[in-house]
């Protein structure tokens, strides 16, 4: 596979703003096939901000995105709905379409390839919700009957459901408690190792990071700090990795340092 | 498109060679979504001699769904030797893991289900009446203990409120209101002008102008505009969690949202009222002149007359109970609407609904009731 060794994702020299207020600059990223990067970073340091970009929902001032090698912007009509297939985004909360069931809102992304028969839409949707530990009465529930818990497993589900090659995770344990919280690092870790998807989440928990990611960037001072596996971005001297890593909680999540 | 590259387009999908079924091309969704291809595989997978031995590393791509069909094929489970690479073996496992015995349980159907559904409706209506009454004594208590203490109450969201439902539905009022005066006046005016009655438009338009459509009128388009509003806004801070936060707080909801909004409705219905009146009065004061040649200024001349002042007041009471009524209907379907975005649009769509044909009716109680007065 020649294509391992290209990054997926190539951020270059991007520039965000709204009015006077610049949340990035000259900002440069890249994201390997298989890894699992995390981006970490302080309230309005542009992390999801950053991840709309990448998704092509928000333009950036200045600076490409480049999905397999192409910008992000330059994909429309048929190349767009072919990059939509290859991706799949687990959006904070959840975002499922409330008017639609649980088994609706997976199954959603492949009737939209129109020409899967609908028994093998049905298995898969069914394989989907097994992987995230639901069942088949589970599957005939509304969105407004779920727990915080079910929505984002729903969610991941929906994620999943075209055997994306990139998955996008905004926040992806945040408002589960600390045992779902890993039951679900635990669900995505699994997942990634059998089918070999790339990831890129945000996210705030130090556990999730330490348990999930394979290399860490940090936005701050509006550009990518540092990047680099979770011991190398540790050793370095920024007052924000300082209060994020080396704090109590730091300590208490990653263990003591010396 | 790199991802969309079959293996060879040469080699055959599926093929035997020694005993061994050998599985090439991709098996991935997008190729499996192309028209008819998924139908087309299994029918080739169908077609092959029940084998234990398959060889599948030679395959393009495979994912979990082309895997679904292929685990199909192989009636739920490994056959008894594979050659696949370990990537492919992670996969199948993935797929293994995924299956399930039990059927999807279905909705049971039902023959006497409309029987149930009218039941249901039945239900439902009861229900929200009841509701109603309930939103209806809230409002009253919480009106009184306004009264008792005008100090702390609502008053910003009142004013608020009367700017939002009142001065800014002044000019769709008065578009309205001059247009159906111009259409009502030109109209009746070509019949009147038959009988040689044509002075008769002036307490014609008048009473019905003052009485019946200026209310109405006014209060279908409050209703449309500002009852719909009402009903979204109290709905999505319902479904954001605002109500709940309020309630917390100690701020009662029913005082804070519901008070305002009714009592900013009772006062600027009247208004918006007498505003109609008057537009439709000029417009059909305009029509007259030109269809009839009437002079403006004995059109008003005999105004006074012709509709008495009774009249007003009866539109302005009216206005009252209107401007109430929609208020209170357009609350209690947003304090009902559940978090989803269809639940949004029905209830906005029965408030309205409800606020309309309540107007109506209650139109309808005012003219039975006070058909001796004013004329």
């Amino acid at each position: 596979m020649t294509d391992s060794l290209k990054p997926i994702i190539e951020v270059e020299d991007l520039t965000t703003s709204y009015g006077s207020h610049i949340v990035h600059e000259h900002l440069n990223l890249s994201v390997m096939p298989g890894e699992i990067l995390a981006l970490v970073g302080g309230s309005g340091s542009g992390k999801t901000t950053l991840l709309r970009q990448i998704l092509g929902l928000d333009r950036p001032k200045n600076g490409v995105v480049k999905l397999w090698g192409q910008a992000v912007q330059k994909y429309v009509g048929p190349a767009r709905l072919a990059l939509t297939r290859r991706w799949g985004m687990l959006f904070q909360s959840g975002a499922l379409f409330t008017a639609l069931s649980v088994f609706d809102n997976v199954a959603l992304p492949l009737r939209e390839m129109h020409y899967l028969p609908s028994d093998l839409v049905r298995k898969v949707v069914m394989m989907r919700l097994k992987w995230v530990g639901l069942d088949e009465r589970d599957a005939l529930l509304m969105p407004s009957d779920l727990s915080g818990g079910m929505i984002k497993r729903v969610a991941l589900a929906r994620a999943l459901s075209l055997d994306p090659e990139l998955l996008f995770l905004d926040e992806p344990t945040a408002g589960l408690d600390p045992q779902r919280s890993d039951e679900f690092v635990a669900l995505i870790k699994a997942l990634h190792q059998q089918l070999k998807f790339t990831v890129i989440m945000v996210t705030h928990d130090l556990d999730t990071i330490r348990d999930l990611s394979t290399r860490v960037a940090v936005l701050a001072e509006k550009h990518v700090l540092v990047e680099g596996s979770i011991d190398h971005v540790m050793t370095f001297e920024h007052p924000f990795i300082k209060a994020f890593f080396l704090g109590k909680r730091g300590e208490r999540a990653l263990g003591p340092h010396v | 498109m790199q991802w969309l590259k079959t293996a060879s387009a040469l080699e055959p999908l599926v093929s035997i060679e020694q005993g061994v079924a050998f599985v090439r091309g991709d098996w991935n969704v997008q190729t499996l979504s192309k028209k008819g291809e998924a139908a087309r595989r299994v029918a080739l997978l169908k077609k092959l001699p029940k084998l234990a031995q398959w060889n599948i590393s030679h395959m393009g791509r495979l994912d979990t769904i082309g895997g679904q069909l292929l685990w199909d094929n192989w009636g739920g489970q490994k056959p008894q030797s594979l050659i696949a690479t370990s990537g492919q073996t992670d996969l199948l496992d993935k797929v293994a893991s995924g299956q399930s015995n039990q059927p999807q349980p279905k909705p049971a159907t039902d023959g006497l289900a409309w029987v149930v559904r009218l039941g249901e409706m039945v239900q439902v209506g009861w229900l929200h009446a009841r509701l109603l009454a309930g939103l209806l004594g809230q409002l009253v208590i919480d009106l009184l203990a306004f009264i008792g203490s005008p100090r702390f109450g609502p008053w910003r969201e009142i004013s608020a409120q009367i700017f939002r439902t009142g001065a800014q539905a002044l000019g769709i009022t008065a578009l309205v209101g001059f247009l159906i005066g111009v259409v009502l006046s030109y109209l009746s005016g070509q019949q009147l002008a038959a009988f040689g009655a044509g002075h008769f438009i002036v307490k014609l338009l008048g009473v019905s102008v003052v009485r019946e459509l200026g209310p109405v009128l006014a209060a279908i388009l409050v209703a449309g505009r500002s009852g719909s509003a009402i009903t979204a806004q109290i709905g999505v801070m319902r479904v954001t969690q605002e109500l709940d936060a309020m309630t917390v707080m100690g701020i009662a909801p029913s005082e804070r949202l519901i008070l305002p909004r009714v009592i900013a409705l009772s006062l600027t219905m009247p208004l918006l009222i007498l505003w109609t009146d008057a537009l439709a009065l000029l417009g059909g004061l305009y029509a007259a002149k030109v269809d009839l040649g009437i002079k403006p200024a004995w059109f008003l001349s005999q105004l006074p007359t012709a509709i008495g002042i009774t009249n007003y007041w009866i539109g302005c009471l009216k206005g009252l109970v209107f401007g109430a009524w929609i208020g209170l209907a357009a609350c209690h379907f947003g304090l009902r609407i559940e978090p989803n975005t269809e639940s949004l649009g029905r209830g906005t769509t029965a408030s309205v609904v409800t606020a309309i044909t309540g107007v109506i009716l209650i139109d309808a109680l005012f003219a039975i009731m006070l058909n001796q007065l004013g004329y």
